[in-house]
This record gives C-alpha cells, sequence and structure tokens, in this order.
C-alpha cells in the first residue's frame, strides 16, 4: 500500500503529461501515437537502443540525486547546473595538466602539464576533483544560507550564471583549443574511463555508456544508506522536516545545511566523471544540456528517494534519446517535445502535493509524522 | 576609455534596461502579494514568442505587443493556478514553465514555419517604433515606473497587495480576498515581463530565437531583489544592469595598454555578484515580503 501511494501521483503526472503532450501534437498537425511509438521503440528498441537511454541517464542520476538530497534538508538546490560546469571544467583541468598535456591540436599555447599521472592515480585524482569542486561550489550558497540567511534558491540561481561565465572565461582565455568551438584540449589518455562494452559486450561499441553509470548505481545506493541508515543523514532530514524542532533536539540546522549543500554540490559534480572522463574527454562551451534543472524534474518525479531517482532518470533518458527519432521520422514534431512533456511533467508533479491530500484524505490521520 | 563611454551608450543602457524594466515590475506585483516568481523568463519568452508570430502574420508590432502579452496573461494564469489553487511549489512550478517556453515555441515554430525553432524575419518596418532615438518600448517601461509606483503605494489594490505579502491571515481577516488578489498579481505580472519580452522579439530584435531571453528573466529577478522590491529602486537597479549589458559591445573591441582585451564574462557576471552580496546583507538589508513563497489556505 505505501509503495502504491508513493508511485501513484508520479505516474499520474507522467500519463496527464503525455495526454496534454498529445494533445498539442493533435493540434500541430501530427499524429501523437506515431510520435509516441517512435519515443519508446527508439529507446528499448535494442540493446544498442537501450544502451543510449542509459547513457542519456547518467548524469540526471547524479543531479536528481543531488537536488534529493539537498531537498531532504529543506533547501532546493536549483544550482546543481552550475555545480556540475565547475566541476567539469576542474576534472578536466586535472586531467589535462596532471595527464601529460603538453600541446594542443594546433600545437600552440603549450599549458605545460605538472605530471604524466598513470591511470590508476589519474581517474582517482580526477573523480576526486569532480566531487571536491562541486561540493565547494555547492557550499557557497549552503554558507551564506547559514551564516546571513540568504535564500538558496536565488543564490543558487546566481551561482549559475557565475560559474558558466568563469569557466567560459578560463577556458577562452586560457584553455582554448584553436578550433570553432570554445572547448579545452583533450584531457590526458590515463583518465579516460572505459565504455561498459568493454566488460559488457552485448552492449554495442559505439554506445557512449560508460563505467559512470555504474557509479551512479552506487550513488544511490550510498545516498539511501546515509540519509536513512546513518545518523548523519537522519540529522540532515530531522533539519528538512522541522528545523526548530531540529535544533531543540540538539542538532544545529545551519551546520545540516552546509553539509546537505556540499553533499549535493559534490553528486552534481560527479555529472563530470561520466561526460569529461568517459565520454567527451574535454570540457566544452555549453558542456550541459540543462542537466542540472532536469535533475529538479528527476527528484520530484522519483519524490526524492534514490529507486525514485533511478526510475525516474531512466525516464527522462527514455525522452532525450526517443525525441532525436520523433524529431527525424514524424513530419511536424520536432525534438523539443522532449522539453515540453519535461515541463508539463514537472508543472503536473509540483502540483501532486494537494491531489494526495485530497485522495488521501483521513487516511493519515493519528499516524505518526514519517521523517 | 573615452572610446567605451560615448553618448551611444547611454541609448543601449536604455534599450538593454527596458526589458528588464518591465520584467522586474511584474516580478514585484507577483512578489509583493506572496507569490515568487521565478518564472519571469518563461513568461518573457512567451511574451516573445507570441509577439513575433502575430507580428509577422498580420504585419502590426502594435498588435504584436498587444497579443504578447495576452499570452504572458495566459501563461501567467497557468502558474497562479498551480501556485494558488493547487498549492505547488513556486519555485518548481516556475522553472516548470520556463521549461514549457523553451520547448513549446520551438515545437511550434518547427511544426508551423518548419524551423529549427526560430520564427521568420520580420521587415524592418514592422518592428516597434523608435522615436528619436528611444524605443517606444523604453519610453512605455519608463512611463509605467510612476504608474507601478503610484499603483503600489496610492491605491486600495496597492494597500491589500502589500498586506498580502507581508500577513496574508491578516489581510483575510480585514476583508481582503486574498486568492483574488494573488491571481491578479500573477497575471499582471506576467502581462508587464511578456511585454519585455515582446520588446526583444519586435523592438530589439527582429525574430523569435529559442530560449532568446537568455536569462533576462533571471536579472530582472536580481534586479528586483537588488531594488529591495520597491518600484522607483528598481528602475535604477535595471538601468545599471542594462548598462553593464551594454558595456560589453564596446568592450569587445577595447584593447588595454596591454594590447589584451577586458573578458566580457567579468562584467556580465556582475549583477549576479551583487545579488548575492546584497541578499546576504552586506548593502543594507534586504528583506524580501514575509510570506513569499508560503501558499495562503483559508482556515475553514
Amino acid at each position: 500500500m505505501k509503495i502504491f501511494r508513493e508511485i501513484l501521483s508520479p505516474l499520474l503526472a507522467v500519463i496527464a503529461a503525455f495526454v496534454v503532450g498529445g494533445i498539442i501534437i493533435l493540434l500541430i498537425g501530427d499524429n501523437p501515437l506515431n510520435a509516441y511509438g517512435w519515443l519508446l521503440s527508439s529507446s528499448f528498441g535494442s540493446a544498442k537502443d537501450i544502451g543510449w537511454t542509459l547513457f542519456y541517464a547518467t548524469p540526471l542520476i547524479f543531479t536528481g540525486l543531488a537536488v534529493a538530497v539537498a531537498f531532504r534538508c529543506g533547501l532546493l538546490n536549483i544550482g546543481a547546473e552550475g555545480q556540475l560546469y565547475v566541476a567539469a571544467f576542474a576534472t578536466a583541468w586535472v586531467g589535462i595538466k596532471f595527464g601529460g598535456i603538453i600541446l594542443n591540436a594546433s600545437g600552440e599555447n603549450p599549458n605545460y602539464p605538472f605530471a604524466n599521472l598513470p591511470a590508476i592515480l589519474l581517474i582517482p585524482l580526477c573523480i576526486l576533483t569532480a566531487v571536491v569542486a562541486g561540493g565547494i561550489w555547492g557550499a557557497i550558497p549552503g554558507i551564506l544560507k547559514a551564516k546571513f540567511g540568504s535564500h538558496e534558491v536565488i543564490n543558487t540561481i546566481m551561482l549559475n550564471f557565475i560559474a558558466i561565465a568563469l569557466v567560459s572565461y578560463l577556458t577562452q582565455y586560457h584553455y582554448k583549443n584553436p578550433g570553432a568551438i570554445l572547448e579545452t584540449p583533450n584531457i590526458g589518455e590515463n583518465a579516460y574511463i572505459p565504455r561498459l562494452n568493454e566488460f559488457l559486450p552485448f552492449i554495442p561499441k559505439d554506445v557512449p555508456l560508460n563505467v559512470s553509470f555504474l557509479l551512479a548505481i552506487l550513488m544511490c545506493v550510498l545516498v539511501y544508506v546515509f540519509l536513512w541508515k546513518t545518523k548523519w543523514g537522519y540529522e540532515l532530514r530531522a533539519v528538512g522536516q522541522n528545523p526548530s524542532a531540529a535544533e531543540y533536539g540538539g542538532i544545529s540546522p545551519r551546520k545540516q545545511i552546509i553539509i546537505a549543500m556540499t553533499i549535493s554540490g559534490s553528486l552534481a559534480g560527479m555529472v563530470a566523471v561520466g561526460e569529461v572522463l568517459g565520454n567527451r574527454h574535454n570540457y566544452y562551451d555549453g558542456f550541459s544540456a540543462e542537466w542540472g534543472f532536469l535533475g529538479i524534474a528527476v527528484a520530484l518525479l522519483g519524490r526524492n528517494h534514490p529507486f525514485g531517482i533511478f526510475i525516474a532518470a531512466i525516464f527522462f533518458g527514455v525522452l532525450l534519446r526517443g525525441e532525436i527519432f520523433v524529431d527525424a521520422f514524424t513530419p511536424r514534431v520536432s525534438k523539443d517535445l522532449g522539453f515540453v512533456l519535461q515541463a508539463i511533467i514537472i508543472l503536473f508533479v509540483a502540483c501532486e502535493g494537494y491531489f494526495r491530500r485530497l485522495i488521501f484524505a483521513g487516511q493519515n490521520k493519528g499516524k505518526k509524522l514519517e521523517i | 576609455m573615452s572610446e567605451i563611454f560615448t553618448f551611444a551608450l547611454i541609448f543601449s543602457t536604455i534599450r538593454f534596461a527596458t526589458p528588464l524594466i518591465f520584467a522586474a515590475l511584474g516580478g514585484m506585483f507577483s512578489e509583493r502579494s506572496g507569490v515568487i516568481n521565478i518564472a519571469l523568463e518563461g513568461l518573457m519568452l512567451a511574451g516573445a514568442f507570441t509577439a513575433a508570430v502575430v507580428t509577422y502574420q498580420l504585419g502590426n508590432p502594435f498588435l504584436g505587443l498587444l497579443c504578447g502579452v495576452a499570452a504572458g496573461a495566459a501563461l501567467a494564469f497557468v502558474y497562479a493556478v498551480a501556485c494558488i489553487k493547487f498549492e505547488a511549489d513556486q519555485v518548481v512550478s516556475g522553472m516548470g514553465i520556463n521549461f514549457l517556453m523553451i520547448g513549446l515555441p520551438a515545437l511550434i515554430s518547427g511544426a508551423v514555419y518548419d524551423s529549427s525553432g526560430s520564427t521568420p524575419q520580420i521587415p524592418k518596418e514592422q518592428f516597434l517604433p523608435e522615436y528619436f532615438n528611444i524605443p517606444f518600448a523604453s519610453i512605455l517601461a519608463l512611463a509605467l515606473v510612476p504608474v507601478c509606483w503610484y499603483v503600489l503605494y496610492k491605491t486600495p489594490f496597492g494597500l491589500r497587495l502589500r498586506a498580502t505579502g507581508e500577513n496574508p491571515a491578516a489581510a483575510d481577516a480585514a476583508g481582503v480576498n486574498v486568492t483574488r488578489l494573488r491571481y491578479s498579481a500573477v497575471i499582471i505580472s506576467g502581462m508587464l515581463a511578456a511585454a519585455g519580452g515582446a520588446y526583444l522579439s519586435i523592438g530589439q530584435s527582429s525574430l523569435f530565437t529559442r530560449n532568446m531571453t537568455a536569462g533576462r528573466g533571471f536579472i530582472a529577478l536580481a534586479a528586483l531583489i537588488f531594488a529591495k522590491w520597491k518600484p522607483i529602486p528598481t528602475l535604477f537597479t535595471c538601468l545599471f544592469f542594462g548598462f553593464m549589458e551594454a558595456l560589453t559591445i564596446p568592450l569587445a573591441n577595447y584593447k588595454l595598454a596591454s594590447g589584451e582585451n577586458i573578458p566580457v564574462q567579468f562584467v556580465q557576471i556582475i549583477p549576479y555578484v551583487i545579488t548575492i552580496i546584497v541578499l546576504a546583507g552586506f548593502i543594507g538589508s534586504s528583506r524580501a515580503p514575509k510570506a513569499l513563497g508560503i501558499p495562503y489556505r483559508k482556515e475553514k
């Protein structure tokens, strides 16, 4: 019964989004069933399709977890986008400086490396960089909230813009790879993490799904254990439920806010592991496909629970994979359908509290508060 | 330096400030009534897209502006239903509105104009007019500032609005219909933000492009916070942030004595950094309306 209650409203939100999306498709003069057919067949049709879907889902698992950890502490982290930008550049920088990269593509502007580390040292160092850089950028709004009481939503939005401008400056003026697009040189090959194809040959070689997907699963488990099986997680959630009660119980809300935002930023930063070490092997301008913001939708749809987030991220992976095919194989629907569906889901999920109260009114009477 | 600070910079400051003034004044109505408006960005996009489409189809920019404003009101109504009726998290549903307005205009123009998210070019004679090098929309925006000030401080509506944002229960007890008031505040905010967006597509530029506001809704929100949610200071913070944006154009070509140019990124981040500093209370205290972000449920 409990699980039914948990999945009912996200499920209804998804169905409602598809219905509204279908009406929009009809209005622009296309066939919704055809569009949705392509959406599903192109994301689950073959091992290759599933591999791509999981590839698209991976960054969203990280950002979804990031948003959820902050949310469990009563904070809304809109800043996962900025946190992952900072982490991505920092990770690429370490991969370049410690990966022995001397010259960029045209052989100019040498960035003298500090060292040429072997993979066994360089990969952990890069992952650590992603975690620390994201964590620091996440801690800033946490500290601002704890010390000055300034609202984390506005600060994280502002820090997103600052982060993107900052790394864009560093790339453009100091680490630009000559060429048409704004990007850094590639990281040293020792920092590359393997694609899953190397262990699971049934996934085709050209699918960029890499071991960061396994890291994402591990993080789901770790976040679950942290939040529900440790004292620290309990304290964090206690602050999220009722800061004054938590403080009365000897828990410092200020400390928990900083901890939650730091962990949140670190999780967002892990997007860099899959994208920089596993996929594109550099930092490039326009790095994120709105992963930070989609993380909010993923966390909401997954009801801020790691298991739910895993499922929700895969669902969003379906949209991201499928929209390309919908774009190509329907006469009028473009890949923006994915965006529209995501937006409608966000709106419906945001309203679900009202319907939950409506549907389950009376059932909660006399029950003790769960945290 | 004289090549940067030219007469033209004043005019471009006004131009860049115009959409910000509209959107920030819009945000002021909604936030003073107690509804956070993260959706300004999406509301601006709704105005920009509708104005561009209507102007292209009918050839009349004023009709375009009007329809843009109507679209902003309609979208704001959706946002208001989510926030007020369904008590949705205002930040989350605001993000939803923003997302929708990145996707939906692109989806529609992709289907109707067979483009990758832009509307067709509008001929120059169908832009919103300019008088003495000052855009019509800028004059409108500047004129709106005292109007908004008057409405907020000198009318019963303004008084009720401010009371609702501070203490909805007390306002309710005094006979104010909190729900209806918040609905109107959010819808006004959608209309104003959409007017700012319309200026972008049929005044400053000649077409709608995907996500063409590029964060201006958030800059407007920053300007509003910097101005401590007050109309006259909002004008100045918008002009200041508009000036920052205007500066990036001459700066891109300007070279220091050492032959290097000043990175535009440093100028671009100034509004955001200022907002963080202001929020932290370093420049006077910036206090948001007390009931901001809290849905109001009438006791039964």
